[in-house]
């Protein structure tokens, strides 16, 4: 088990490799289809928020108003990410992300990205709503409210120890592929 | 009428909440005969923390709560419409709670309203039975594995899947290899032979009502279903695709008619959230029993 904590430096991620369990700690963005699409078309992404050596979680959390008027997570499992693929690659390489949290993994034009520009994508585990939830110490803030809605909002979380596994690193390997071309032959051979 | 509500808000609260006992073993089945320090251990060991929060918390096991499918049995003579708009209620105000995510959006508009109900939601499957009780059973269907789900037409040449039994193997199997861990794995399937492109999906769901360990009476399919379990888990593929011994927790096939001129094998994913529950109703409306 790798503990990934701040600054997410490029020497850090490029250390990761494809199948390494990692625990992050640390600040991650959410951000789902309606941030992806605004931010490839230019949208400017608002002052405080700095994706430069960041992570963007693609996850569209229950958030709740608490009794002291703070917000509290109910839920935060990972949306499938395979959605984002026409976008991601554009966004790593002009905002400096270093990580993407998913589920399903992602293609060939966000892998490049990725083995260019030094980040990975980091596979949670799909449906641990709660689990994940619990990993999430505190909401620091939110951003794009207005505009998108809760679960499309940039939501900053301060999470403690939230389990990924790195399925996609910076060195062109991707689990995915690998993990499809041998289940692929090993059905060949029991047909 | 009141007591039918809370029957199904109850109901709704613990399918969201509780996944049943049969999934929760053949997970900690699965756990025991994973490697010790894999990854697929580790997510299923999430899995299972997961399981265990969720139901202490009383809160939803995946936030993606799904399509609220309702199986209901009753005799002759059961107000259907009567049921359904209780049912309705019930479902906004579990959704109020929190039991069930605001989840349900008008296809053409993109609009949400909060309330998950509109057209085709919930969808209600009544049957008609000549005894005197009523059966309630609830599926709720995440949208990840639905969208892995596939409808085969054979014969498909690409497959050399031919109109025989070995052809329906190998498009279920097809259907295995492209969704990997892409349905939240490790699943369940609910398969149907035959029928048209319609029965044939909504009799694949239909099998998702069974019990995980039940065996196939007709021993055609018992042995299909035995086999594509053990095929598929030696596949590699694993806990949410991560590779492992687990890429699949059951395998529930039936058969339906079919016309001469169609062959489909309708191929329903279920992720590891599988969450089903149902209860036995008194005459006022009463849980008596449930049933998982
Ligand atoms: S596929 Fe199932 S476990 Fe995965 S996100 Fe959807 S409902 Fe949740």
């Amino acid at each position: 088990m790798i503990h990934l904590t701040p600054p997410f430096t490029e020497e850090k991620i490029r250390a990761l490799k494809v199948g390494d369990e990692v625990e992050i700690s640390g600040v991650l963005y959410t951000g789902r289809d309606a941030v992806h699409k605004y931010l490839y078309e230019g949208g400017a992404l608002p002052q405080e928020v700095n994706l430069r050596d960041g992570i963007l979680y693609h996850c569209g959390p229950v958030v709740m108003r608490d009794e002291q008027g703070g917000w509290k997570v109910t839920a935060a499992g990972p949306t499938t990410s395979i959605r984002e693929e026409p976008y991601q690659w554009r966004i790593i390489r002009d905002f400096g992300l270093r990580g993407v949290i998913g589920k399903g993994g992602m293609e060939g034009k966000t892998l490049k990205a990725c083995q260019e520009h030094g980040c990975v994508y980091f596979h949670a585990v799909g449906g641990a709503a709660q689990v994940l939830a619990e990993c999430v110490r505190k909401v620091r803030n939110v951003h794009l409210l207005e505009k998108f809605g809760a679960p499309e909002a940039i939501w900053e979380f301060e999470t403690e120890r939230f389990p990924v596994v790195v399925t996609m690193d910076s060195h062109g390997v991707s689990m995915h592929d690998t993990i499809y071309q041998s289940s692929q032959k090993a059905l060949a051979s029991r047909l | 009428m009141r007591a039918l509500a809370d029957s199904l808000l109850e109901l709704i609260r613990r399918t969201s909440a509780e996944i049943p006992d049969d999934v929760r073993r053949a997970i900690l089945r699965s756990l025991e005969d994973e490697k010790k320090g894999t990854i697929a251990a580790s997510a299923l060991k999430i899995i299972e923390r997961n399981i265990q929060l969720a139901k202490q918390k009383s809160q939803p096991i995946c936030q993606d709560t799904g399509s609220i499918l309702f199986y209901v049995d009753a005799p002759v003579g059961f107000d259907q419409i009567a049921f359904s708009e209780v049912a309705r209620s019930a479902v906004t105000l579990a959704t109020k709670k929190g039991f069930l995510r605001q989840n349900s959006v008008d296809s053409l508009t993109g609009k949400n309203d909060g309330t998950n109900v509109g057209p085709g939601a919930p969808a209600f499957h009544f049957h008609q039975r000549r005894s005197p009780d009523i059966q309630v059973r609830l599926v709720l269907k995440g949208g990840g594995c639905e969208n892995v789900g596939a409808q085969y037409s054979l014969p498909c040449e690409s497959l050399q899947a031919n109109r025989d039994l070995d052809g329906c193997r190998r498009a279920i199997l097809d259907a295995v290899l492209q969704a990997q861990g892409k349905g939240c794995g490790p699943g369940i399937l609910g398969v149907c032979i035959g029928g048209d492109r319609a029965t044939g999906y909504e009799l694949s769901k239909t099998q998702f009502l069974r019990m995980l360990d039940d065996r196939n009476p007709h021993p055609d399919l018992d042995r299909l279903e035995q086999d594509v379990l053990k095929t598929a888990n030696e596949l590699g593929i694993g806990p949410m695709g991560f590779g492992g011994k687990t890429t699949l927790l059951g395998v529930k096939i039936c058969a339906a008619n079919r016309l001469p001129a169609s062959f489909f094998v309708s191929v329903s994913y279920m992720c590891w959230a599988y969450r089903r529950q149902g209860c036995d109703l008194d005459a006022e409306g009463a849980i008596s029993q449930w049933l998982y």
